[in-house]
């Protein structure tokens, strides 16, 4: 998870953040790390360029991307071969 | 008649205010915009996430506004009128760079001149009128017109206008606060103060 942490602080310039700042359950958005609905956007690219995994269902997304942790659990599941 | 109440300039390494001009080793362009924004001490994390152009005026438009704050005044009573030479191209060029294998969503937000001027608006809550216009360089005849005809408006109180430009190393920013009543630097808002403030 801490490499997964690196990738999202380096996707959305979350340069005022160290890896160790993230908790594996924090929450992402809103009261957690505070991200917003580009955020979002960014964090499929990075699911698709650096884990080759993409999302089927854009409902799953809450869910996908409720923490590092549930996040890293998602790219494990579904990397593609 | 107006006045201009204060500025701000961002050129050549150097913040500058009619108090004091504040000048920054840096190795570039944006080891600049980092270390004016640390000297600032903004704490305002979104800024990261801005384009150069939007970091670039949220840098001066805080430098203005912490000098001569806006606050008396309601959200809607100031304006903000911009004008570059460049409009977006700076991010446009990036952005079009990330087509061929991933499309950035957040660059691709920043693909508008006018974009940064939301920026500015909500650090600083403002809402009143707004325009960004595009001209090959400064024009202070120009700008002191247009401005003057916003500030003819019974609503608006105030007017946070300016130059705004960047592309690749190369930027160039100057805003300025116009007021109906003097206070602080008191100059005349015309094309003459406009142009030798710009220089």
């Amino acid at each position: 998870m801490a490499d997964l942490k690196v990738q999202i602080i380096e996707a959305l310039n979350l340069k005022h953040l160290k890896p160790e700042d993230i908790g594996d359950d924090q929450p992402l958005f809103v009261e957690g790390l505070g991200l917003d609905s580009i955020d979002a956007l960014e964090l499929i690219v990075l699911l698709q360029q650096k884990h080759n995994t993409k999302i089927a269902n854009a409902q799953d997304g809450p869910t996908i991307f409720k923490s590092v942790r549930t996040m890293a659990q998602y790219i494990q599941d579904h990397k593609s071969s | 008649m107006n006045f201009i109440s204060g500025y701000s300039r961002i050129h050549q390494g150097r913040l500058i205010t009619p108090k004091e001009t504040t000048v920054f080793a840096a190795a570039d362009f944006h080891d600049f915009l980092e270390k004016a924004y640390d000297q600032l001490a903004l704490a305002y994390p979104k800024f990261y996430k801005m384009d150069p152009l939007s970091r670039l005026g949220v840098l001066a438009s805080e430098i203005l506004l912490r000098e001569t704050p806006v606050s008396n005044y309601l959200p809607d009573e100031v304006a903000v009128v911009l004008s570059n030479a460049e409009a977006s191209l700076d991010t446009d060029l990036r952005y079009q760079a990330t087509i061929a294998t991933a499309p950035s969503p957040s660059l691709f937000v920043y693909t508008l001149a006018n974009v940064s001027m939301g920026e500015i608006c909500i650090r600083h809550g403002l809402k009143g009128e707004n325009a960004f216009f595009v001209s090959p360089s400064f024009d202070p005849q120009w700008m002191s017109r247009y401005v003057d005809l916003i500030m003819m408006q019974d609503q608006v109180k105030a007017c946070v206008a300016g130059w705004l430009n960047v592309l690749s190393d190369r930027y160039d920013v100057f805003l300025y606060l116009v007021e109906k009543q003097k206070r602080g630097l008191s100059e005349i808002h015309s094309a003459e103060t406009l142009a030798r403030l710009y220089q």
